[in-house]
């Protein structure tokens, strides 16, 4: 796929009734229920929402993870909800990271190589060394999985999503299984990742306070969107409670 | 640059998380290879010897025996288009008598040539010297006999040739193409220690016979690309009018009928066996691969969202199988090497070839790893499959639990009879019943290969039993030298110690149906005969009626013919009829392939009423020793057999030769049942870690977190059990199928003996393995177990 020609110009994503309903009849969960949303460039864009609203759904769909019901999305000029699963591979190949509330590192394999993973495939990716620096692990680098404590391994994970200087960063409660000293640390990460490489970050979060980090915040309720509020004021991580 | 990718890497250590799997199934892949490079290299390894050792020492390709022919008649073989080398001997039978022998043995008296090495059937001195042409008492000895009966050279010997006793001096130890089975005539069974050979000079043993300036024995070489059937025309063309006993081709010589029926049957014990365990581990790799994906869910999920395509992920999975497989392969291709070289070292000594050409069969190893290779790629679509269908979102969830809810009906019952650990199993089961069942099956085909291969040996032991105690009910067997008249058998009935005497007549002959044809004999015997019967596959003795014959089923086999159809028997003696007789019966003999007639019809059908050829006897066990003498003393009398000697000449044959394989085979499917339990046991375990050290967290001790994965074990050996015992029948089948030759047939053996073993087998190897899986278990570290997923 190629660059978007004029990235600053357009929105990150676009969509348009953005449905999802998972199975049939009587069994049906509408989990998202027209969802219309714009997400601009460069932007640390929190979502918030009780549970169970969508919000999951919502990022999958976006991040090329899952499939839309009905409805329009789009990354700048491309439209996800039309792309077929190889088209949707490269997307996620060349352009997203992800990173998981389970952090998700394959335990068979180190902090490095988990990085590595990644920067195998990306067209562009940094040192998985210095991945690892920027999330402060670089002494790590050749632990396992098994080695590293909770926050350890989500800040891998971030280093992985962002190893490969990806447009877009998505993260799931990333520091929904971390206390809040260790989350504090994640959210740095983040902020400074997004700060000096202009990556867009989409996260999900149902801790509030997180929300005062970010350029703009969608409260999510029932599969859509209650509404979009832009914090003026941001707050660095550092500064958040919860 | 790195050397090895992240993915790679991935792949190792996975390999060494799961390698008491991963082993278990190389080493299942590998036996499998290893019969399969085995077998073939040591059918391959005889065929060549054989040929070689016939191609060195000129094994005549047609036989002419002829009562006596004059030497000139030789230039006329000579003369027959296609034969390439004639060469005339003179052989007779002969009775020697070893010192501590009560009973002379016969034995068959061979020319030497008179000057030089032989053109054709040349021999091989083993040990000692040739006999000086001029000392008529000077003779070689076949080594075989030797060895069996702990002669030497210089050993001294007597032997009774056409009724004068003569002492002989043994100058050396003889082999020979010709001889490497010896079968004393009329019997059945190949037996080194009752048949002997003698070699000496031409003209002693001329006088002997009475065959000064003639030859009772053609021995001819072919051209490349004669019509041996044109030469055998032609042949007896020329001889019958001097007695012609009708030339016979190489595949006909008895020595080399038994090799080649051993090499036969090795072949196809090679072709059909070896696939089967081959199958049976490529099953066990589809089975584990596919649930080595359904395991590695989230990883899988994680690749496709950080963009690894279907195809990269696929590889990743099937790489891992190929590395197994191929691993597997080549383990197996070793030890094939090795034992192969070993057996066949073990087989030149047996089947006394004078050297070995060892020679592996290149198209094994590619078969070997062609089929692994293949059983790794269908695993691989299962892994395909499993890729393609998973999105990658999968990732995203947390580790959802199993949904157990549609478990909860049965599970009311199960409250009440069940406490909370083995509801756990039964929930499991009845939640996963695909999974459940597929590594049943995995369990039942190790079973079934135990099955087959316990079947067959019980299927060999009842080939002698039966043979030995129900068809053939006589002590001894008499054999004379010439047909006689039916007085003898009243003779004999009346020596003191004889309990029942029966007669045989037997006639050598070609039996022809269709395009099918067989040189033997017809046993001439009493229309209900008691002690020497023919039996139909229940059991029950078959009369031989005045008209027609009676098939063995391996005759039948051969000739294509059910009872109905008409054979034709051109009978090889006396005034040599042709006979056209309907087949009325079929009889389940398991040795040779013999076919039975009244003894009334074929001595009508020669025209020489009340002849006997040999006679079975029932002795008395305390008189048996003056029964043996007296007979010894009677005239005519050619040899005795002892029962007992058969049966162990038999049950050295099967247990020295080819058949032996059984053994080695036995103990292939001992291991890969054993390894195909293990697996399933390592596979439940690698599954429930998880799980188990969450219940050791709350408060579960060792015993009941142990019940929760050998409970789930034990259920699936039990399912697997009858599955096994099924599956066993077709296997036992197949197997006994593959290991009868035309020398002797293993009964398809299916009974509870045999499944009892099997079952047996099966769960030892459970209890084995999940003694093996609960001591990982035990060792488990609660908190590594909980922070990664296995
Ligand atoms: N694979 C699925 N099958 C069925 N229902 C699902 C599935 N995934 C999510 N849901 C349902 O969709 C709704 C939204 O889920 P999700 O997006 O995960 O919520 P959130 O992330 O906001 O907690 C929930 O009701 C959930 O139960
Ligand atoms: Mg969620």
């Amino acid at each position: 796929m190629p660059k978007p020609s004029d990235t600053k110009a357009l929105p990150a994503f676009r969509t348009a009734g953005l449905t999802k309903t998972y199975g049939e009849g009587k069994a049906a969960v509408h989990a998202l229920r027209g969802v219309d949303l714009e997400v601009p460039t460069g932007e640390v864009v929190v979502l918030l929402g009780p549970s169970g609203s969508g919000k999951s759904t919502l990022l999958n769909i976006l991040g090329g993870l899952d499939r839309a019901t009905s409805g329009d999305a789009y990354f700048t000029d491309h439209e996800l909800t039309a792309m077929a699963d190889r088209e949707l591979t490269l997307y996620r190949r060349d352009h997203v990271g992800f990173v998981f509330q389970f952090y998700n590192l394959m335990p068979s394999l180190t902090a490095e190589e988990n990085v590595e993973l990644v920067t195998e495939i990306a067209h562009n990716p940094m040192d998985p060394g210095k991945a690892l620096d920027l999330v402060g692990l670089g002494e790590r680098r050749h632990h396992f999985p098994a080695q590293l404590s909770g926050g350890e391994q989500q800040r891998v994970a971030i280093a992985r999503a962002i190893a490969k200087q990806p447009d877009v960063l998505f993260c799931d409660e990333p520091t929904g299984a971390l206390d809040s000293t260790t989350g504090r640390a994640v959210l740095k990460v983040l902020a400074d990742v997004n700060e000096a490489l202009g990556t867009t970050v989409l996260m999900v979060t149902h801790a509030a306070a997180t929300a005062a980090m970010a350029h703009r915040v969608i409260h999510f309720a029932d599969g859509a969107i209650r509404d979009v509020v832009r914090n003026a004021e941001r707050l660095p991580p550092e500064e958040i409670v919860w | 640059m790195r050397l090895l990718s992240p993915l790679d890497r991935k792949l190792l250590r996975d390999l060494w998380r799961i390698k008491g799997q991963a082993g278990a199934i190389a080493v299942v892949i590998a036996l499998g290879v290893m019969t399969l490079v085995m077998m073939s290299g040591i059918v391959n390894t005889l065929e060549e010897t054989r040929d070689a050792y016939y191609d060195r020492y000129r094994l005549a390709e047609v036989f002419a025996p002829v009562e006596r022919a004059p030497e000139r008649t030789l230039k006329r073989l000579a003369e027959i288009p296609g034969i390439s080398a004639v060469e005339s001997r003179v052989t007779g039978m002969a009775l020697v008598e070893i010192p501590g022998e009560l009973i002379p043995i016969r034995a068959r008296a061979v020319s030497l040539p008179e000057h030089g090495p032989a053109r054709l059937n040349d021999i091989f001195l083993a040990e000692g010297r040739m006999p000086n042409p001029d000392r008529a008492e000077e003779v070689l000895l076949l080594k075989g006999f030797a060895d069996a009966r702990g002669l030497k050279p210089g050993a001294r010997l007597s032997a009774t040739m056409n009724g004068a006793r003569r002492g002989f001096h043994v100058t050396g130890l003889a082999q020979s193409p010709e001889f490497l089975y010896t079968t004393a005539p009329g019997e059945l069974i190949p037996d080194d220690a009752r048949f002997a050979v003698l070699w000496m000079s031409r003209a002693s043993l001329a006088a002997a016979y009475d065959m000064e300036g003639a030859f009772n024995e053609a021995l001819i070489g072919l051209e490349r690309g004669a019509s041996e059937a044109a030469v055998l025309d032609a042949v007896d063309r020329v001889l019958d009018p001097l007695g012609g006993l009708g030339a016979y081709g190489l595949a006909d010589q008895q020595s080399n009928f038994f090799i080649s029926e051993e090499i036969r049957g090795a072949r196809s014990t090679s072709v059909s066996v070896p696939p089967i365990f081959l199958g049976v581990s490529a099953f066990l790799l589809y089975i584990v691969i596919n649930r080595i994906v359904q395991a590695e869910r989230e990883e899988i999920g994680l690749l496709k969202a950080f963009g690894y395509t279907d195809w990269e992920v696929s590889a990743h999975y099937l790489k891992l199988m190929l590395v197994i497989a191929i691993g597997g392969a080549i383990l197996g291709s070793g030890l094939g090497i090795v034992s192969g070289r070993a057996m066949a070292g073990v087989y030149q000594e047996y089947y006394k070839f004078p050297f070995l050409v060892f020679e592996l069969e290149p198209r094994s190893f590619v078969t070997g790893l062609a089929i692994s290779v293949i059983s790794a790629c269908a695993g691989g679509f299962g892994v395909l499959r499993g890729v393609f269908r998973l999105a990658p979102a999968v990732a995203m969830r947390p580790p959802a639990p199993a949904d157990y809810s549609s478990t909860g009906q049965a599970a009311g019952l199960s409250r009440r009879l069940l406490d909370q650990p083995g509801r756990m199993v039964l929930r499991r089961v009845q939640r996963q019943p695909g999974r459940m069942f597929g590594a049943a099956i995995g369990i039942a085909t190790g079973m079934a290969l135990s099955v087959g291969m316990i079947g067959v040996q019980v299927g060999f032991n009842q080939t002698i039993d039966l043979s030995f105690s129900v068809l053939d009910r006589s002590d001894a067997q008499i054999t004379f030298t010439h047909a006689m008249s039916d007085k003898v058998i009243y003779e004999l009935a009346r020596l003191p110690g004889v309990e029942e005497v029966e007669p045989i007549r037997y006639v050598s002959v070609l039996l022809r149906h269709d395009f099918h044809d067989h040189r033997g004999a017809i046993n001439g015997q009493l229309s209900e005969p008691r002690l020497a019967r023919a039996m139909d596959a229940k059991q029950r003795p078959l009369p031989l009626p005045k008209e027609g014959i009676v098939l063995s089923t391996t005759l039948a086999r051969v000739l294509d013919a059910s009872p109905g159809d008409t054979i034709t028997a051109e009978i090889r003696e006396g005034r040599r009829p042709v006979l056209y007789l309907p087949v009325v019966a079929v009889a389940d003999s398991l040795l040779g392939s013999p076919a039975y007639m009244n003894i009334d019809a074929l001595n009508g059908a020669l025209n020489e009423p009340g002849r006997v050829s040999g006679a079975y006897l029932r002795i008395d066990e305390e008189a048996a020793e003056s029964v043996f003498r007296a007979v010894r003393d009677m005239p005519g009398v050619a040899g005795i057999g002892l029962k007992e000697d058969m049966r162990d000449a038999i049950q050295s044959i099967m247990d020295s030769g080819m058949g032996a394989m059984r053994f080695i085979m036995l103990a292939v499917a001992g291991i890969v049942t054993f390894g195909i339990v293990y697996n399933a046991a390592r596979i439940a375990y690698a599954e429930r870690a998880r799980d188990l050290a969450s219940l050791r967290v709350i408060g579960f001790s060792r015993a009941e977190a142990a019940f929760v994965l050998l409970g789930e074990l034990g259920l699936i050996t039990l399912i697997a059990l009858p599955i096994g015992a099924l599956m066993g029948y077709a296997m036992a089948a197949l197997v006994s199928a593959a290991f009868s030759t035309e020398v002797y047939s293993i009964p398809l053996m299916f009974d509870a003996h045999t499944v009892g073993t099997a079952a047996l087998a099966v769960l030892v190897s459970a209890a084995l393995s999940g003694w093996l899986v609960k001591r990982d278990l035990d060792r488990i570290e609660l908190v590594s177990a909980l922070k990664t997923r296995e």
